[in-house]
C-alpha cells in the first residue's frame, strides 16, 4: 500500500494535486458528492448558494476549453465568483514568475487557485507555498490531470456498475498523457485491470521494462499489450487517448496514418471488445486518427456524458476544497 | 456520562400515527400533499409517514429527499459531511410540501430545506413535521406537526434512532453533565 504521499498530505491542507495516496473511500466521498452535484445540474435553474462569497480563479498557461469552462460553469452554478486568467493577457507576458503571480491572487483573497501549467510539478510548487488559497490542478506537463482522472473513473461506475475488476484498455500515447498517469493511479485504486496499448515509442520505458522486473512501477493490474486487436479483446472500456501531432514530428511515429492504421478505434476493431463497451476519450479529440468519427459518436460512446459529468465532480471537488471538508487546514 | 431514554419504539409509532392524521386533517385528505424528508433520518420517517397515510387514506402520497448540504449557512466555518442525493422527482409547484425531520433544534437546518425547496419550485404551502421538538431556535421557526417536545439544556444533545438507520427505535438524551430536571 501507498500512504501519504505528497499528494494526500496536500489534499489534506485543501489542495488537488493528483490521485496516488487516493483510497477508495476517498474517493467513494469524492463520488457521492457528485451524485448530489448531477441532481443539481439537471434542474430548471441550474444555482446553489454553496459557495457564495467565495473567488475561484482559473490560471491557464496551456490552451483548454473543457476544463477551463467546466470549472468556470462548476464555480458559477455554486454561486463563487469566478475569474479567468491566461498567461496571453497577464503580467506573466512581462515575465512574472507563476510564483508571484500566485502569490498576488492569493493576496487578493482567492479561494481556490484552479492551475494548468506546461511544467510538471507546478502545482505542487505553488500548493506549498500558499497559506490560505486552495490550488487544484488542471494538468500539470505531462505528470498529472486529477479531475479528468475523477471523472473517467465516475463515468465507468455510472455505466458499468463497478469498476473493479473491469477490462479497461487505455490506447495511444501513454508516454505524454498526464490524463493516463492520474487514471493509472484512479483505477489501480479502484480495482481494475487495465491494459495499456500503443507503440512502444509512446509507452514509457518503466512500464515497458518492468515487464521483466515488475518492482520498477507500483502497478500491478497493468499489462502492456502492442496488438490493438488483442487488447481490445473482451475489453469493457475502451479509452482512446489522443494523438498530438507534435509527436510524429519528434520521431516517435513514421506517420499519422500508419498509427491509425494500427492503434486507430474503429467499428469493426470495437466488435471485439464486449458488447457492452463504453468507448471514452478526454478530449479534444483528432477524428480519423486516434478514433473514428462513426465510434466516437455512435452507440458505445460515452464522451459527451463524460464532459456533463465533468462539471459534476468539479464542483465537488470545489466545494470540498473550499469549505475545508478536509482535516487541517494549516501548512 | 447520563443517558435517558424518552422514547421507546411504541410511542414513536403513536406519535408518527397522530402526525399522519393530523397532516390529513389540516390539508383536507393528501390530495395536494408531497411528504419531504431531511437526510438522513427524516427521509425514513417520510416514508413511514406516507405507509400510515396510505393506510387510514387508501391513497399514495408522493415522497421525496432532501440534502441541505449546498443550502447550509455554516458552509465556511466546519467540515460538511458528504452529501446525499436529493430526489424530489415530482413537480412541487402549487403542491403543499411537508418537510419531514427528526429533531427541530435551532431552526437553521429547516431554512436551509426552505431555501432548497424554492429553488425547486414554488409550492402552495411548506409545513413542517418532526419527531422531537427540543426547543432553542435561533430562528422565528415551528413546527406545524410535533411528536413530542422535550425541554433540553443546550449541553445535551437528542439523538433519533430509527430501525432503518440505526437498527433500533428509540429517542435518547445524553449529557456530559447530568440530565436537566424534570426529563
Amino acid at each position: 500500500m501507498i500512504k501519504d504521499t505528497v499528494a494526500k498530505k496536500l489534499l489534506k491542507q485543501n489542495h488537488l494535486l493528483d490521485l496516488d495516496g487516493f483510497s477508495q473511500s476517498d474517493i467513494q466521498a469524492i463520488f457521492d458528492n457528485t451524485d448530489s452535484m448531477m441532481e443539481v445540474l439537471d434542474r430548471g435553474i441550474r444555482k446553489v448558494p454553496a459557495l457564495r462569497g467565495k473567488t475561484v480563479i482559473t490560471l491557464f498557461s496551456e490552451a483548454s476549453t473543457r476544463t477551463r469552462v467546466s470549472f468556470e460553469q462548476a464555480g458559477k452554478i455554486l454561486s463563487a465568483d469566478v475569474i479567468n486568467v491566461s498567461s496571453d493577457g497577464s503580467s506573466s507576458k512581462k515575465g512574472e514568475s507563476l510564483y508571484n503571480t500566485a502569490l498576488t491572487l492569493q493576496a487578493m483573497k482567492a479561494d481556490a487557485i484552479v492551475v494548468r501549467h506546461q511544467h510538471s510539478g507546478a502545482g505542487y510548487f505553488l500548493a506549498q507555498q500558499m497559506r490560505s488559497t486552495s490550488i487544484i490542478n488542471a494538468g500539470d506537463g505531462m505528470h498529472a490531470h486529477p479531475t479528468q482522472s475523477l471523472l473517467d473513473l465516475y463515468t465507468i461506475k455510472k455505466h458499468l456498475g463497478d469498476i473493479e475488476s473491469k477490462r479497461v484498455v487505455i490506447v495511444g500515447d501513454l508516454l505524454y498523457s498526464r490524463v493516463a498517469r492520474s487514471n493509472l493511479w484512479g483505477l489501480t485504486t479502484m480495482g481494475a485491470d487495465i491494459v495499456l496499448c500503443g507503440p512502444n515509442t509512446l509507452l514509457p520505458q518503466d512500464f515497458l521494462d518492468s515487464r521483466l522486473d515488475d518492482v520498477r512501477h507500483p502497478f500491478k493490474n497493468i499489462t502492456i499489450e502492442n496488438d490493438i486487436n488483442k487488447a481490445l479483446n473482451g475489453a469493457n472500456v475502451v479509452m482512446a487517448l489522443r494523438l498530438q501531432s507534435e509527436r510524429q514530428k519528434a520521431g516517435h511515429l513514421p506517420s499519422l496514418r500508419e498509427y491509425s492504421r494500427r492503434f486507430g478505434i474503429n467499428s469493426e476493431r470495437l466488435k471485439l471488445a464486449h458488447p457492452k463497451a463504453i468507448v471514452m476519450h478526454p478530449g479534444p479529440m483528432n477524428e480519423g486518427v486516434e478514433i473514428e468519427p462513426d465510434v466516437a459518436h455512435g452507440q458505445q460512446s460515452v464522451i459527451e456524458s463524460q464532459v456533463t459529468t465533468g462539471v459534476a465532480i468539479r464542483m465537488a471537488i470545489l466545494y470540498d476544497l473550499i469549505t475545508g471538508n478536509r482535516p487541517e487546514k494549516e501548512l | 456520562m447520563s443517558v435517558k431514554k424518552i422514547q421507546t419504539d411504541v410511542q414513536i409509532k403513536r406519535a408518527l400515527t397522530r402526525i399522519s392524521h393530523e397532516i390529513l386533517e389540516r390539508n383536507s385528505g393528501a390530495e395536494n400533499v408531497i411528504l419531504v424528508g431531511m437526510h438522513s433520518r427524516g427521509v425514513p420517517l417520510a416514508f413511514r409517514i406516507r405507509t400510515l397515510i396510505e393506510i387510514h387514506e387508501g391513497r399514495s402520497v408522493d415522497v421525496g429527499s432532501l440534502d441541505i448540504g449546498l443550502y447550509r449557512d455554516d458552509i465556511s466555518e466546519k467540515p460538511q459531511p458528504t452529501m446525499k442525493p436529493t430526489d424530489i422527482s415530482v413537480d412541487i409547484n402549487g403542491k403543499i410540501v411537508v418537510i419531514v425531520d427528526d429533531v427541530l433544534y435551532t431552526g437553521r437546518s429547516i431554512r436551509a430545506a426552505m431555501d432548497a425547496i424554492n429553488d425547486l419550485g414554488r409550492p402552495s404551502q411548506i409545513q413542517l413535521a418532526v419527531l422531537i421538538d427540543r426547543g432553542h431556535r435561533e430562528l422565528p421557526i415551528r413546527a406545524d406537526f410535533v411528536g413530542k417536545n422535550v425541554p433540553t439544556s443546550k449541553e445535551e444533545d437528542v439523538e433519533v434512532r430509527i430501525i432503518e438507520v440505526d437498527g433500533v427505535d428509540e429517542v435518547i438524551i445524553t449529557s456530559e453533565i447530568g440530565l436537566a430536571e424534570g426529563i
